[in-house]
Order: C-alpha cells, then sequence, then structure tokens
C-alpha cells in the first residue's frame, strides 16, 4: 500500500527525518514508538504532505503513485487520513457540515455525485455510535470546546465517516484516560479491514495493549533502528529506549 | 498548498466578478454643483418648491463644511465641480410588462442572476430596482397596495405622498448632520421609499437593487422608511457596480423611522466595485444610515461590506422612546487595496434601552479593516444596555485591522460591556481542512463562513446564501 524508500526531511534547514524506509501492506497495523524528539510526529506530517517541512532525499510510494507529488488535499482524496496529535478547532463551522463538505470534495475527486442527505445522515448516526460520540457533538462546532478526549474521539470518528485506505493516529492516546483510550481503540479495531491499513504513532505501550500491531518499529534520531512483532513493544516498556540508544552509537 | 508569498500574490488576480458595463443611452446634467444644477434636478424630478428648498438649504450648509479627516482612511479627495450630478436612462416609451423593457437592461440582470421574471416567479421578493437614478421597474406594487403598503421611488412618493414626505424627510440624518449627508440632501436623485401602515405586518422581504451604472457619475440616492405603530418590515438592499477607471462616489442617505411598537429589519450586501489589484478605480462608499426608535421600537441593521475602494458607514439607532432596542451585526471584508473605516453608533435616549453591536471584520492582502463605533448613554436613559463585540480576523501579514471604540456613559445605571478579538487564519486551521480532502479555496470559504456565522444568521434565507458566495468570491486566494 504505501512504500517509504530512504526518506529524508528537514524543517528550517534542520534536518529530522535521516533515511526512513517502511513498507505496510493492506490489512497490517504498524506501530512507531519512540522517545520525544525522535521524528515521529514529523513522519506522520510529512506523509500527511506538511508544506514547512522540505523533502530532502526518498521517495514515498501510495498505490503505485508518487505520493510526494500530490498536495496534501489530493493525499486525503487518495485514501491518506492522519489523526491529529493535536485537532484543530474551526469555530462557526458545524462538525456535521464539516464532513460533508470533506466527503462531497473526495467524491467528486473520484467523479462521484455528492452523497444524498439521507444517506449522510444514516452514515453519521451509525459511526458516531462506532466512538460513542454524543449526537450534540455532531453539531457542534468542529473540536470548539471539546475536551481532550472528545477531539480524539472526533478524530477517530471523522476517521470512520472518510473510510480512508490509511489511517496515520499521530499520539491518539496522549492525553486519554484509560476508558477513552478504550473507546478510541475500539473504534480504530472495528474500522479495520484487509482493505486498508493503519501506521499508529505512540509514545507508550498502553495503547497496543488496545491496538494490536503486526509490527512495532523504534524511530530514534530520524532513522528506524529497530523492528519487531508487537513483543517489541512489551520490551520497550520494561527497557525503555535507552540500550537501543546505546546500539545505535555502536553502530554509527 | 502554496506559499504564503505565493498566495498573496494569488489575491491580487482575483478579478471582480459583476465587472461589465451595460451601454444604454442617458440624460445627463452637465458637470458641476451649484444652485442652477440644483434647480435643473428638482425641475427634472417636477419637485413641489419645499423640497427645493430643502435642497439649496441643504447646499449652503455643505458649501461652508469641510470634508472629514478623522477616518483611518487615505484617498485622492474628489472634486465635486468635475461630477455629474444627475444622469437617467432615457426611457424609451412607459413599460407596461417585461417585455417592453430594454433587452440591454434585462441582459444586466441576468449576469448578476436577479432576473425579474425569476423574481416574480419565486415571490415572496418585491424588486425596486434603481438603476443609475431613475427607478425603472416596481413590481409587487399591487399586492403591497392591497396593505396599505407604499413601497416605490422616491420620486414617485414625492409627487404621490408629499406629505409623508415632507413629514419624515431629514428627521433622522439632518441635512446639516455631515458632510456628505449634506451633499446628498442637496443633489439626491432617486431612490426608495417605504411606508408600512399601523398594525400591517409586510408579509414579504422588500429589496431594492441598487447599481451604479453610468461613468462620472456620484450616485446619491436617499432612503427614507417609516415603520407606523406597531408594525414590521424586512428591508433587503444589495448591490453591484460595474467596472471603472475613474473613481466613482457614493453618498447615500438611509433614514429608518421605527414609530411605538414598530419593528425595522434593515439588511445590505455591498459589493460595489472595489477597484484593481493595484488600487485603482472602485467606487468610494460614504454612507449615512440612521434608525430612529419610537416607545417599544426595535432597529436592527444587518451588513456584508464585500466591495468598495472606500467604504466610511456607521447605520446607528437613536433609541429615543423607553424600552427601545437597536441592533447592529456586521461583515466587513476588505482585500487587495481596501479600505473600510465603519462601525455603529447606538445613541440611548430613553429608559430601558437596549443595543447590541456585532462586528466581523476581514482583513486580506494590503487592505486596511477599522472598526469604530460609538455607544452614547444618555442622562435620562436609566438602566440603559450595551454590549460590543468587534472580532477582526487577518489573512496574511500586510494587511490591518483596527479598533476605534468611544462610549460615552451619562447615567450611572448603564451597563456597558465591550468585547475585541483578534485572530489569524491558521495555516493548521487550513492544513486540518485539507488533510481532510478539501482544496485550499473551499477550505477558506468554511472558515470564513464559519467566522461569520452569527451575522449570516441574522439575514434572511435568501440572501444569506447570496452571501455566503459573496465572501468566498471575495476571499479567492487570499490565505495567510
Amino acid at each position: 500500500m504505501i512504500k517509504i524508500e530512504n526518506l529524508h526531511a528537514s524543517i528550517d534547514g534542520q534536518p529530522i527525518l535521516k533515511g526512513i524506509n517502511l513498507e505496510v501492506k493492506p490489512g497490517e497495523v504498524h506501530a512507531i514508538m519512540g522517545p520525544n524528539g525522535s521524528g515521529k510526529s514529523t513522519l506522520a506530517s510529512v506523509l500527511a504532505g506538511r508544506e514547512e517541512y522540505e523533502i530532502t532525499e526518498g521517495s514515498v510510494t501510495f498505490e503505485g503513485k508518487d505520493l510526494l507529488d500530490l498536495g496534501a488535499e489530493d493525499r486525503a482524496r487518495e485514501g491518506i487520513f492522519l489523526a491529529f496529535q493535536y485537532p484543530v478547532e474551526i469555530p462557526g463551522v458545524s462538525n456535521i457540515n464539516f464532513l460533508k463538505t470533506a466527503i462531497n470534495e473526495i467524491r467528486k475527486y473520484r467523479g462521484e455525485e455528492p452523497i444524498p442527505a439521507k444517506d449522510f445522515l444514516k452514515l453519521v448516526k451509525e459511526k458516531s455510535a462506532l466512538v460513542e460520540l454524543d449526537n450534540s457533538l455532531a453539531s457542534r462546532s468542529v473540536n470548539e470546546g471539546f475536551s481532550g478526549g472528545e477531539k480524539k474521539r472526533n478524530e477517530i470518528f471523522q476517521m470512520a465517516m472518510l473510510e480512508p485506505k490509511l489511517s496515520i493516529l499521530d499520539e491518539t492516546d496522549s492525553g486519554l484516560d484509560i476508558d477513552a483510550l478504550r473507546i478510541v481503540a475500539n473504534g480504530v479495531n472495528k474500522l479495520k479491514s484487509a482493505d486498508n491499513a493503519s501506521i499508529v504513532i505512540t509514545h507508550y505501550q498502553r495503547l497496543l495493549d488496545y491496538i494490536v500491531p503486526d509490527f512495532v518499529h523504534v524511530l530514534y534520531n530520524g532513522k528506524i533502528i529497530k523492528s519487531g512483532p508487537k513483543e517489541l513493544a512489551l520490551e520497550l516498556e520494561e527497557k525503555g529506549y535507552d540500550w537501543l540508544k546505546k546500539d545505535q552509537v555502536i553502530e554509527a | 498548498m502554496a506559499s504564503e508569498d505565493e498566495l498573496l500574490a494569488e489575491v491580487t488576480s482575483s478579478e471582480y466578478k459583476y465587472g461589465f458595463y451595460t451601454n444604454i443611452e442617458s440624460d445627463k446634467a452637465p458637470k458641476g454643483l451649484n444652485e442652477d444644477i440644483i434647480r435643473l434636478i428638482s425641475a427634472k424630478k417636477n419637485e413641489p418648491e419645499w423640497l427645493l428648498e430643502y435642497r439649496l438649504s441643504a447646499l449652503k450648509a455643505w458649501q461652508e463644511m469641510v470634508e472629514p479627516e478623522w477616518a483611518h482612511i487615505s484617498y485622492p479627495k474628489p472634486d465635486f465641480q468635475d461630477l455629474h450630478y444627475y444622469s437617467a436612462p432615457k426611457p424609451k416609451k412607459q413599460l407596461d410588462s417585461l417585455d417592453d423593457a430594454d433587452p440591454e437592461l434585462l441582459e444586466m440582470y441576468n449576469k448578476l442572476g436577479i432576473s425579474i421574471d425569476e423574481q416574480k416567479k419565486l415571490a415572496g421578493v418585491a424588486v425596486d430596482i434603481v438603476m443609475d437614478s431613475v427607478s425603472v421597474k416596481t413590481t409587487f406594487q399591487d399586492k403591497l397596495y392591497e396593505l396599505g403598503i407604499i413601497f416605490c421611488s422616491f420620486s414617485e412618493a414625492v409627487q404621490k405622498h408629499p406629505d409623508l414626505v415632507r413629514k419624515y424627510l431629514g428627521t433622522v440624518v439632518p441635512k446639516t448632520d455631515n458632510f456628505y449627508a449634506a451633499l446628498n440632501a442637496a443633489v439626491f436623485t432617486d431612490g426608495s421609499f417605504c411606508y408600512i401602515p399601523k398594525g400591517v405586518r409586510c408579509p414579504m422581504e422588500l429589496s431594492t437593487y441598487f447599481r451604479i451604472n453610468e461613468a462620472n457619475t456620484g450616485q446619491f440616492e436617499r432612503t427614507l422608511v417609516i415603520a407606523d405603530e406597531g408594525s414590521y418590515v424586512s428591508y433587503l438592499e444589495g448591490c453591484t457596480a460595474p467596472m471603472r477607471d475613474e473613481n466613482q462616489l457614493h453618498a447615500a442617505v438611509v433614514e429608518l423611522v421605527a414609530l411605538d411598537n414598530a419593528e425595522i429589519k434593515y439588511s445590505t450586501i455591498q459589493n460595489w466595485y472595489p477597484g484593481n489589484k493595484e488600487g485603482k478605480g472602485g467606487i468610494y462608499n460614504f454612507v449615512t444610515k440612521r434608525g430612529l426608535c419610537e416607545t417599544n421600537a426595535k432597529i436592527s441593521w444587518t451588513q456584508v461590506e464585500t466591495g468598495s475602494a472606500v467604504t466610511w458607514k456607521y447605520p446607528g439607532c437613536i433609541m429615543k422612546g423607553d424600552n427601545s432596542i437597536g441592533e447592529f451585526y456586521s461583515v466587513a471584508v476588505t482585500s487587495n487595496h481596501q479600505q473600510a473605516d465603519t462601525g455603529s453608533k447606538m445613541i440611548h435616549v430613553g429608559k430601558n434601552t437596549k443595543s447590541t453591536i456585532i462586528s466581523k471584520g476581514i482583513s486580506a492582502g494590503v487592505s486596511n479593516n477599522s472598526y469604530r463605533g460609538l455607544v452614547n448613554i444618555g442622562k435620562k436613559a436609566t438602566n440603559a444596555r450595551n454590549f460590543t463585540q468587534c472580532d477582526s480576523l487577518l489573512m496574511g501579514d500586510k494587511c490591518g485591522a483596527h479598533t476605534f471604540p468611544y462610549i460615552e456613559v451619562g447615567n450611572k445605571t448603564a451597563k456597558v460591556e465591550h468585547e475585541a478579538t483578534t485572530s489569524k487564519i491558521g495555516e493548521d486551521q487550513i492544513f486540518y481542512c485539507l488533510q481532510r480532502g478539501m482544496d485550499e479555496q473551499t477550505a477558506i470559504g468554511l472558515i470564513v463562513n464559519g467566522y461569520c456565522k452569527e451575522i449570516l444568521n441574522q439575514l434572511p434565507m435568501e440572501f444569506a446564501v447570496e452571501a455566503q458566495k459573496l465572501l468566498e468570491i471575495s476571499l479567492e486566494g487570499s490565505v495567510g
């Protein structure tokens, strides 16, 4: 589905990603872990198409297309979804209106007619139940006055509505209490299919108790320094990152 | 997403959508302003002696006044002697139906998307179209007539209802009120007149489309709306103008009178030619709008201002009667080189009077957008209340937003609140929308319409949709 090769990216001349290699196939869940400042969120932003980052080397192929050649909106329309670490507030714009606009823009891109109102409302009802999102949240302004947990659930609700091929969850667990974490994870699991895939970026192993990854990668200093099965996450929880950092120094 | 600089450059490429010029022969007075011109206008319009006297005394007052300098705007001062003060489309013959109307004129309405035909079918909206200075066609008059509602051009009102005109003209905006109001009182050529009788609730939105058409013609519209005791009317005014190179002066006066227990809702969409991307051309819009509320009366102004090179406009309410209410809801957009100094004046005279001001300014390009508002609580205005909220939204880093609130309180029981915020359309907000599959234009439209929602909600439905589109067109490509 997505193939990242030797990806280098920098911001304001400062290199952040220093050669990322990663391949994700349909049906897979990949977890990316790593200490603060290792480049996890940068990787998410670069894949979603944020402009501040300069790609200095490498390539990203998504469903056979050169992803780096596409603007952020076209990447979204091709099926890449980013669940934001800090979802943005848009005052005065209802969640419903926001989503309807998004869905119709995506449909337009695919040469489809706008979604009929009845189908849309049905979809809203169905998908908001998935993340136990209160009906009133759907009609409130996008993320405005939402609690931290509501914002994250709203991200997963949007993900459910837009049905992406590849979802990138950027620290979706940060700031969530255990109940909210369970709801969010539950939503993500229900959306999982053989045709879609996810990249779950997280700081803590805790989320991976709920969203079970097929692979775990450790990102450190802009590079993936270790990959392994889901058990790697447990090892990290136990030993921290220091032992890997040491290896890295020796390798270097 | 393009870089900020590229996007800012793009702002300048958004051309005025309604820039076309209709070629209709017109009957024009010679340039210049003096007693003879006033007499000519008055004679052309077959006016009674008292109105000529009114004009002449206004001219005298105007000649002794100086153009105000206090607004946060700069522009080359118009040469008032270099303008034509009267121009009227030459009537080919008396119009009985639309079939007889000038095809070019109809074509123009079609371009504006306001074909009278369509309006007729849609019902609900009666349109009094003012082109340059003479009213061309009024619809729905018969239906309104049955209810005793008078809705006609100002000139017709002068001929048919002189007593009403004479009783109220200049009572809310005196002819000596300010430089532009005095100019208007001297030279106004036409406009709209509306009278709602006692206890009548006007069943449709009354709507006027103004349009400046003739090159070098100053526009001096005069509007007078009178809502008699216990009546209600919602009045809409919308404008677009063709593209011109020279600056065009517009100095309108609107007077609203809401008698006891009456309510007037006055909505405006203003989309006059703002000038080109270098700031050349465009309309100078110096308008005086004011309403007078008697006991328990209510006046609300709602405006969406996206056009004009220079806007100078402070719709206000004088809450003379006890328990009366004044409201002002405004969205003012400036882009490219546009300048706006606009806001409201709320004058509390009676007891328990209440006013609300909600102003949303949006600045893009190298424009300047200022809010200037006055809240005055008189000595006798016991328990007066005012709430003011001024929000400014900036797009890019080359525009300016300014707030100049004036608060004068003469009664210690008054409660006056003022809130102000300034924000910037964030890269984050736009990126969030892009990541959900929207293009940048859609994203900006969505964000801006969200920002203006409180105001747009005040507009009648058809107008709100038009206003939303207008906001999107006006801000095409302007991102910061």
